[in-house]
């Protein structure tokens, strides 16, 4: 029994830790936030040297072989720096081929996924829901493969992916869902930036204007890409936990040091209770978040399958308990808080950009129903 | 990362399924007798006191050994392993790190037997959650201690035998925690009077308790004068990890999940309900939670690192449950919910109106919340104390 991490993930956790203070302290962050990228090519560059972007990949591919373990370890410390990075969409996509591609196509596109030359993406939501089957991008069949015409919305990173893994719809059937991988300079794929309110994640329209995707850019058979898909974001959903309990942490931290020194009534203001009592809860809601989006990931490596009821547990605690964190980190800090100049607001945003990443709370919570009846059933 | 047991901890496993198996009586069946056979087989094999050094008899278990055998008896809802409640939980650990030999002769053998309760006389009216400001006094007088004074809040002190008491035998002492002093107490000795306090849900099972002159030999001391704050309070507290308690919690979650199959919201099952259903997928994230942060920290011991404030997290998900559990079932059983135990139409016949008037004792009993947000801002957080 053992729930920690190795010797080797406490290193990559604090060679992660000591190249992002180094590299990416809050005020780069700003900078690199407001640049029309959105993130740094230089670091990315070097992450990637570091074997971070290529984590997952096998090591055929260039990859480091490891696993979802080992990701959340670089994930919580990417989080607690609010690093602006493709790095959970590059995953993403690498996965995707990873898991739904075949020998050829992982031959074709891991190596540069891994080497950081080529960043990937998942296009699939098309407005507010999160469930495969609200997929509608049209793919009409041709003699060839597919064409897709259509729009994706809330794309993670469209501006930086050159390789989009786009969910379409051959038919109405409910089995008609796929996934193709899509380069960027695809005739007829446009990409737009949204507006996004968290300037550390950018995101972006891609339209689809009768972009022509052969049978050999879709990942798995025909038809198989809704189970596909669904696994996906359940290891987005578990990506994303993990950055939000190392952005809660760095938030939490932020606070806890300014009650200490700002002094009201004679006193450091952490004294009053009304203060240190939201902090405990702060810590108690990151506690229990971390253990259980550690538990997701390893299920993640070590049974799949079962791993869907562990991911709702945790999105879901992150999703309903980090707004409200980056709400309190605001008002305790006072009038300093609400200033741009000031950080709090860095965290509420990636918090509240968190929050329906993946699934919101409501959508975890129905699923948790559901699958802990099933599960509780079973026994 | 490692769910897994090790080949010893699996056949260890496997000998308390295998008991329980066969010993364990079934629900129906455990009336009195049913229950004292069990726990006599289970003291048999030294598995009360599961943890305690094998010389004073305990069974000399494993960290990882006890939290099976906890495990495998909470999964299958067995009855306690012993009746004496307090005698196991702290009274013994306490006479055994700090009682002397005659001490752990006379009193360790009849706690791991369950032979008579114990009681804790730590709470007086004025001194609860700031415990260390207790005033209890009590004098060395020839070889007795001479104890006047008033503790309240004692729970089975009109069934103990013996009570572990906190008095002040020193008043004149720069911190608080000095002065205090432990003491094991024979409830019936004279002086002492017992008044029960009804609680509100109707039962008795705390107490005052008054001392007019009480005499008590000096033998019955724990550990030094004015040492009895580190001999009780913080040395007692041994932050154990939780994960057994679990087993209760995801049991009641799965009761109410029941109630809410067979209850009506609106013209339809309750379990419909999207607001009910978000409730109980709360309750079960928490739960989960609880599991998993109990993991992490018997991960720490494992290690051989001490817990801390750390399991204040538990403690306090722990105490929004058990509130959370009877108001949640309140709600399902909607209308129904303002009846009370023997009428006919009340659901499961007042079973969670009796859950829902009982979480003081888990949320109040050992440390209240407020105290608990106080241990995790102070000594983790590093907050200034108040
Ligand atoms: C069912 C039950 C069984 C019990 N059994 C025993 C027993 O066997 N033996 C025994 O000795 N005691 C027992 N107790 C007593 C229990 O330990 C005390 O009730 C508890 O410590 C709280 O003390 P109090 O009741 O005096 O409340 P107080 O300490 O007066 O607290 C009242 C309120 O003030 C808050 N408060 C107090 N101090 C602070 C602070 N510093 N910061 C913020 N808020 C604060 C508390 O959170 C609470 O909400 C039992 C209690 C219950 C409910």
């Amino acid at each position: 029994m053992n729930f920690g991490f190795t010797e080797e993930q406490e290193l990559l956790r604090a060679e992660v830790r000591k190249f992002l203070d180094r590299n990416c302290p809050l005020d780069e962050v700003r900078k690199v936030a407001e640049t029309p990228e959105g993130f740094s090519r230089q670091l990315w560059g070097r992450m990637a040297e570091l074997g971070w972007v290529g984590l997952l990949l096998p090591e055929k591919h260039g990859g480091a072989g490891l696993g979802w373990v080992d990701l959340v370890v670089v994930l919580e410390e990417a989080g607690r720096s609010l690093l602006p990075s493709p790095l959970i969409s590059s995953v993403l996509a690498g996965a995707a081929i990873a898991l739904g591609g075949d020998s050829e196509q992982q031959s074709r596109w891991l190596p540069d996924l891994a080497a950081g030359t080529r960043i990937g993406t998942l296009a699939f939501q098309e407005g507010d829901g999160i469930d495969p089957a609200q997929t509608s991008l049209a793919g009409v069949t041709t003699d060839v493969g597919f064409r897709l015409t259509g729009e994706k919305l809330l794309v993670a990173d469209a501006s930086a992916a050159d390789l989009f893994v786009v969910a379409f719809r051959a038919s109405e059937a409910s089995d008609a869902l796929s996934l193709a991988v899509v380069p960027r300079d695809a005739p007829g794929l446009g990409v737009e930036p949204h507006i996004s309110v968290d300037l550390t994640k950018p995101m972006g329209r891609v339209r689809f204007d009768a972009v022509e995707v052969s049978g050999a850019d879709v990942l798995g058979p025909p038809g198989s890409g809704g189970e596909l898909l669904q696994r996906l974001i359940d290891c987005g959903a578990t990506a994303v936990t993990a950055e939000l309990v190392g952005a809660a942490e760095a938030a939490l931290a932020l606070t806890v040091n300014y009650a200490k020194e700002r002094v009201q009534f004679d006193s450091p203001i952490g004294r009053f209770q009304s203060v240190k009592h939201p902090l405990a809860e702060m810590y108690v809601d990151i506690e229990s978040t971390r253990s259980l989006c550690y538990y997701a990931a390893w299920l993640l490596d070590e049974n799949p399958s079962e791993a869907a009821l562990a991911v709702s547990r945790a999105k879901a605690l992150a999703s309903e308990r980090f707004p409200k964190l980056g709400i309190d980190v605001v008002q305790l800090h006072g009038g300093i808080g609400f200033t741009w100049e000031y950080d709090a607001h860095l965290y509420l945003k990636r918090a509240k950009w968190g929050r329906p990443a993946f699934g919101d709370a409501d959508w975890h919570f129905e699923r948790i129903v559901r699958l802990a009846a099933a599960a509780a059933s079973a026994v | 990362m490692d769910f897994n047991l090790s080949p010893e901890e699996e056949s260890f496993r496997d000998e308390v399924r295998a008991f329980l198996d066969e010993n364990l009586p079934p629900k129906d069946e455990r009336d009195f007798a049913a229950v004292a056979e069990f726990q006599r087989k289970v003291r048999e094999r030294r598995w009360v006191g599961f943890s305690w050094p094998e010389e004073v008899g305990g069974g000399g278990g494993s960290v990882m050994q006890q939290v099976i055998l906890k495990e495998e008896m909470a999964k299958r809802n067995a009855p306690s392993l012993g009746s004496c409640f307090m005698g196991l939980a702290w009274v013994g650990p306490g006479i055994i790190e700090y009682g002397t030999e005659e001490q752990k002769q006379r009193f360790i053998p009849d706690i791991l037997d369950s032979k008579y309760q114990w009681c804790t006389g730590y709470s007086e009216p004025d001194s609860g959650s700031d415990l260390a400001s207790l005033k209890c006094r009590c004098e060395l007088q020839g070889d007795e201690y001479v104890v006047n004074g008033q503790k309240i809040w004692t729970s089975l002190a009109m069934w103990a035998k013996w009570m572990i008491l906190l008095v002040r035998t020193e008043t004149d002492v720069e911190v608080k925690h000095d002065g205090i002093t432990c003491l094991l107490v024979e409830v019936d000795t004279p002086g002492i009077t017992v008044r029960p306090i009804k609680n509100m849900a109707g039962n008795a099972i705390f107490a005052e308790v008054f001392f007019d002159d009480v005499r008590v030999p000096v033998e019955n001391r724990l550990g030094e004068e004015g040492q009895g704050w580190r001999v009780t309070v913080s040395a007692l507290a041994h932050e154990r990890s939780s994960i057994s308690e679990v087993y209760g919690l995801t049991r009641t979650l799965a009761r109410i999940r029941e109630l809410a199959k067979t209850c009506q919201r609106g013209g339809r099952p309750a379990e419909e309900d999207p607001h009910l259903r978000r409730r109980i997928a709360q309750a079960d994230m928490r739960i989960e939670a609880m599991r998993l942060n109990g993991m992490r920290f018997l991960t720490k011991q494992l290690k051989g690192e001490p817990l801390g404030a750390e399991t204040s997290i538990n403690k306090l998900l722990r105490a929004q449950l058990e509130i959370e559990f009877g108001e949640l079932a309140l709600e399902i059983e909607g209308s129904l919910s303002v009846l009370g135990k023997g009428d006919e139409a009340c659901p499961e016949d007042g079973h969670w109106q009796h859950v829902s008037l009982n979480w003081p004792e888990l949320v109040i009993g050992g440390g209240t919340p407020n105290i608990q947000k106080n241990i995790i801002a102070e000594r983790v957080l590093g907050l200034p104390k108040d």
